[in-house]
């Protein structure tokens, strides 16, 4: 079942999600990414109904994408977080989206930060978070080995052990994951943890 | 059983004049609603009831040479088989195949309608739409409708100017690319039968072996599938038909029978 979690290190956020696509019992996909790139320097990780999750961050994606070219200035991390949050939370009484997000960013004069959003538009800046059935894995994990200022090895080392952790714990426990890395030099695919290769063709266009 | 038709009657004749305007409103015909405490839920649970094309097994992946597409061809209303010759595939122009599983007429419907937009974006642009946007018209039209009874299952497979595409579309607003889908109530027996024999070098022959045996095994462990496997490929110029075989038949073809060696042999009953 679906797992996304992130946390911030030293001039660096990550963001890891699982890759699975499911449908009750069946898996239709096993490199769905699940990470979309937001802009230059945002990560936003999302987990939640399929239709909704692809529905939602593509909306986002395209406004955040707008205010950069009506204003030339790119929309800072937290005007990025309150922005999803806004758009969660007015359509929350009207046709709501199930997605949870986590939203991540460096901005130059701030440094990275990552955020939390559930799918009631609770907005949280945070240094470690998760959703889904890995999250009970993942915090517990994240809050022993956790501390601030890590660095790119360390963190890597610590999303690795709270993906073995799910991989051995979890009984629904997705195979491959996906890790995403935003610092200065902007967003980027990490590193993929693939116990089972999907036939041919990459993620997601 | 004679039907009730009074309803359909109109009431009395209006025959003109302002006294016509004191005729009891309070007294107009009208349909009896269902003795239910909960009539949306009602409404919601009868229309299911007779949502047909429930069961289906349908299933498409790219290889080397293109995309193969294959489907059963049952329909079924619960237990009912309502036909053994349902198409599947649905031709939406010469480069693009749909598959069809969930509900029949929605399914149909969507992909006329998709074919309709396809060949209109076809005539705006002067050139064909490509895999990927054809389905991201479906999926967007069936995420504007969630929640509101649509049942489609679909894959939407063809050529365009990348090469080969192949997309998932259901009415719950899902969309997935990928290379290996199938739909249906028959697509776990037909994933392992598919999984086990698939490989990215596979010759056209092959595959379209592939895709009719998995059908094939589908149909014959799931009950809601059945009647003929048709299989598709769509390669550089457009689609084909690669054949269509009664499950039966194909039965026979792939187990044919053997003669069992008599075990026992009844005996004359010696007469006491």
């Amino acid at each position: 079942m679906e797992c996304v979690f992130g946390l911030v290190g030293d001039g660096f956020a990550l963001i890891v999600a699982d890759t699975s696509a499911v449908n009750s019992i069946l898996v239709h996909k096993s490199n769905e990414d699940k990470v979309m790139v937001l802009d230059s320097h945002k990560l936003l990780g999302a987990s939640g109904e399929g239709g909704d999750r692809v529905q939602f961050t593509e909306y986002i994606q395209k406004n955040v994408h707008l205010y950069q070219f009506r204003n030339g200035i790119p929309l800072t991390t937290a005007a990025a977080a309150n922005f999803t949050r806004g758009e969660l939370a007015t359509a929350l009484r009207k046709n709501p989206y199930f997605v949870n997000i986590l939203l991540a960013g460096y901005d130059k004069d701030i440094g990275p930060s990552l955020y939390f959003i559930d799918y009631i538009a609770t907005l949280h800046k945070i240094d470690k978070g998760a959703f889904g059935y890995g999250s009970y894995f993942c915090l517990s994990m994240m809050d022993r080995h956790y501390h601030q200022g890590m660095t790119v090895e360390e963190a890597v080392d610590l999303a690795d052990k709270c993906i073995m952790e799910i991989r051995s714990r979890l009984v629904v426990a997705p195979p491959n994951f996906v890790i995403k890395i935003v610092d200065k030099d902007g967003a980027r695919e990490y590193a993929w943890r693939e116990s089972i290769k999907d036939a041919g063709v990459a993620a997601t266009a | 059983m004679k039907l009730d038709t009074s309803g359909l009657e109109a009431p009395a004749p209006i025959l003109g004049g302002i006294d016509d305007l004191s005729v009891d409103f309070a007294a107009a015909q009208s349909f009896d609603l269902p003795g239910c405490a909960d009539f949306d839920g009602f409404q919601k649970d009868a229309v299911q009831m007779v949502k047909p094309a429930k069961g289906t097994t349908t299933l498409a992946f790219i290889f080397k040479e293109g995309v193969i597409v294959a489907a059963d061809s049952r329909a079924s209303m619960g237990g009912y088989i309502s036909s053994q010759s349902v198409k599947k595939i649905i031709e939406i122009n010469p480069y693009m195949l749909g598959t069809m599983a969930g509900g029949a007429a929605d399914c149909q419907f969507w992909h006329r309608n998709l074919g309709i937009k396809c060949r209109l974006h076809e005539l705006a642009n002067k050139r064909r739409i490509s895999v990927t946007g054809a389905s991201k018209l479906l999926a967007n039209i069936l995420y504007s409708y969630r929640g509101m009874g649509l049942s489609v299952g679909t894959m939407i497979a063809g050529w365009d100017e990348k090469g080969p595409g192949l997309y998932y579309v259901d009415s719950e607003g899902g969309r997935l690319k990928g290379t290996r889908f199938s739909v249906g109530s028959g697509s776990p027996y037909a994933y392992g039968v598919l999984d086990n024999g698939y490989r990215y070098d596979l010759s056209i022959e092959e595959a379209a072996e592939l895709g009719r045996r998995a059908i094939y095994h589908a149909t014959f462990r799931d009950g809601a599938s059945g009647g003929v496997a048709s299989v598709y490929f769509v390669g550089p110029n457009g689609w084909k038909k690669m054949s269509g075989d009664d499950v039966g038949e194909l039965h026979y073809k792939y187990y044919p029978v053997t003669t069992t060696p008599v075990e026992q042999e009844m005996a004359e009953v010696p007469a006491a």
